[in-house]
């Protein structure tokens, strides 16, 4: 049995959006070209930028699209150390950054870079859940800081903010608000008007598009500075020929988010709900990250302490299923997850977690095939383990 | 390049991966003549290697091992069991996390830290059997040579962070802030870095 359960990292295209991507496979024009070939691309993409703009109730030209999630934010974040009075008058004098010790690492590095470009930035802590610590954020609002850049949904432990609120409070302060809703959007509902946000980004790989392309929302009226310059595409927002098969690869995938959200949540409960109780029930000593309750429905991470996470991935791999890890040997550095450290959670937890994120195909019998290959696996990799030996870790709880 | 479906380790690495050799079972280390342990849980590396020893010869007639770690550390644990049965424990002292790289068929850059601990606690059940049988004049400890003064960071220190992908000067200094006050370490510093690079990536 293949079983992907890895939905948080990337989706596979939705049978729809392949389908309108290919039919549109031979429109080929420059959407800046006055031409018939420019003037269907062009009408394409617009029609993209309308399904967009309504799917996060914003309007058509409040929509950037642009190269990726990460692109998006790179953008937004960089506006903050322009110093140049054409492309922002007014904000170049506020550059506090504050953000959260828990974004993707595309918000993270672009704050340490820009903090040596003579931005100050500032991570908010979170809890043990993960929630953004709000306390801590009034008192760090002042009249220096220009931006408020707080993820919607965290991809590693799928935790919710509480946007809304922290729009308000930046607001007040008279700071800019942006919100990395890239796991968010097509997930929960997320209305920019609600939510009360300037900046919102949105990335098509992960609600079933494909990948390379994204979406900046940027609420009319707000600074803005391109991060690609040398073009009037995107209204001078963005330079670079558009993306077309993309943008409309994007457009479809939002549509059918549209048509199929709904219910999916109850379904997505019912089978983490399932997950976790078949973990608890079968594997000793094991800990769920994140909220328990304000959570994304489609995410669960988990930790085996004693059973480090790579070998757990690359073990489930061999039985089909796909999932990823918090541990450091998977990514590349020394230090496992930052998202779980900053919840508090200690090195060999976050060594030993692996996230399993649901989506649209997932079913009951996927859920069924991962309760009965995790257990045997995380034995096996237990048995082989130092943790439990005689004087070990873990020797006493089991 | 990757092919695909194919993994990023060698295939040798898989299979020791799939089907570990000589995996400890239960949890007496009385059984066995000699006990290392290296690594801990929250560098999430940890091995333990026991060996039972020939008194007459000092080769090697079982080695065992238990591992907390990713793929690169299981396999290596694994192969690193194979290799000594069989050697003699001079030579046993002798191995290093080259050799066994070479035996697993490479390592990605990035993993060859996850194969170091192997060597270290079998080193240190070899020096953990010589203590047990009265022959404490032949433990072997590896002693670290301070190299900076200032920081205090000695050449184990410049191994590490080798391993964690420091290449140059400039990196190491990044890594272990060594040579950051008088900088009178600089020339041994650099050649220590060259002799690491050497010895783990062959370069």
């Amino acid at each position: 049995m293949k079983v992907y359960f890895d939905h948080n990292a990337t989706t596979p295209l939705h049978p729809e959006v392949k389908k309108e991507m290919a039919e549109a496979m031979e429109m080929f024009g420059n959407p800046s070209s006055m031409h018939a070939w420019g003037r269907e691309a062009r009408a394409n993409v617009e029609d993209a930028r309308g399904k967009v703009a309504g799917f996060i109730g914003a309007t058509q030209d409040e929509v950037v699209f642009v190269g990726s999630g990460s692109e998006a934010n790179n953008t937004v974040l960089s506006l903050f150390v322009c110093a140049s009075n054409m492309c922002i008058p007014g904000t170049r004098m506020r550059s506090t950054i504050i953000t959260t010790k828990i974004e993707h690492p595309c918000v993270l590095e672009t704050s340490e870079c820009l903090a040596h470009r003579g931005a100050r930035v500032k991570y908010l802590d979170v809890d043990r859940y993960g929630k953004a610590d709000l306390d801590q954020l009034e008192e760090m609002l002042g009249d220096d800081v220009g931006l408020v850049s707080v993820m919607m949904a965290n991809n590693e432990i799928g935790t919710l903010q509480d946007i809304q609120t922290i729009a308000k409070m930046a607001h007040e302060s008279g700071a800019l608000m942006h919100t990395d809703a890239v796991q968010a959007v097509g997930k929960v509902p997320v209305d920019v008007n609600l939510l009360g946000v300037d900046f919102l980004t949105i990335s098509a790989h992960k609600i079933y598009g494909p990948k390379g392309v994204g979406a900046l929302y940027v609420k009319k009226g707000t600074p803005y500075c391109p991060l690609i310059r040398g073009g009037h595409q995107e209204r001078g927002r963005r330079a670079g020929t558009e993306n077309t098969l993309g943008i409309l690869g994007l457009g479809k995938a939002v549509e059918m988010r549209g048509q199929e959200m709904e219910g999916e949540d109850l379904r997505f409960a019912a089978m983490k709900s399932a997950l976790k109780k078949g973990i608890e029930e079968r594997i000793d000593d094991i800990h769920f990250n994140g909220h328990p309750l304000d959570s994304l429905s489609n995410t669960l991470n988990v930790s085996f302490p004693g059973a480090e996470g790579e070998a757990i991935l690359l073990y489930l791999d061999l039985e089909g299923i796909a999932v990823s890890t918090g541990s450091a040997c998977a990514s590349g550095s020394l230090d496992p997850s930052h998202v779980l450290l900053a919840t508090g959670v200690d090195a060999e937890r976050a060594h030993g977690s692996i996230r399993i994120s649901l989506g649209r195909g997932s079913t009951m019998q996927e859920v069924e095939y991962m309760l009965d290959v995790l257990p045997r696996t995380i034995t096996r990799i237990r048995n082989m383990s130092t943790a439990y030996i005689k004087g070990g870790a873990h020797a006493a709880s089991r | 390049m990757l092919q695909a479906g194919e993994w990023a380790y060698s295939e040798k690495l898989k299979e020791h991966f799939m089907s570990p050799k000589n995996i400890m079972q239960g949890e007496n280390t009385d059984e066995f003549d000699g006990v290392g342990m290296e690594g801990n849980l929250q560098c999430g590396d940890q091995m333990m290697v026991v060996i039972k020893v020939d008194k007459e010869s000092e080769v090697i007639t079982d080695c065992q091992w238990k591992t907390y770690g990713c793929a690169s550390a299981i396999a290596s644990t694994s192969i690193l069991s194979e290799m000594v049965k069989g050697m003699t424990l001079d030579q046993a002292f002798q191995i290093s996390p080259k050799d066994v790289a070479k035996e697993l068929g490479g390592l990605p850059d990035n993993k060859i830290h996850c194969s170091v601990l192997g060597d270290k606690a079998l080193r240190s059940a070899i020096n953990n059997y010589y203590v047990r049988n009265g022959m404490d004049d032949r433990v072997r400890q590896e002693q670290a040579k301070t190299v900076c003064q200032c920081m205090s960071i000695t050449d184990h220190d410049i191994e590490e962070a080798v391993l964690e992908g420091a290449r140059t000067y400039f990196e190491l200094q990044e890594h272990t802030k060594i040579g950051t006050v008088c900088g009178q370490c600089k020339d041994e510093a650099e050649s220590l870095l060259e002799k690491f690079k050497h010895i783990h990536f062959g370069v």
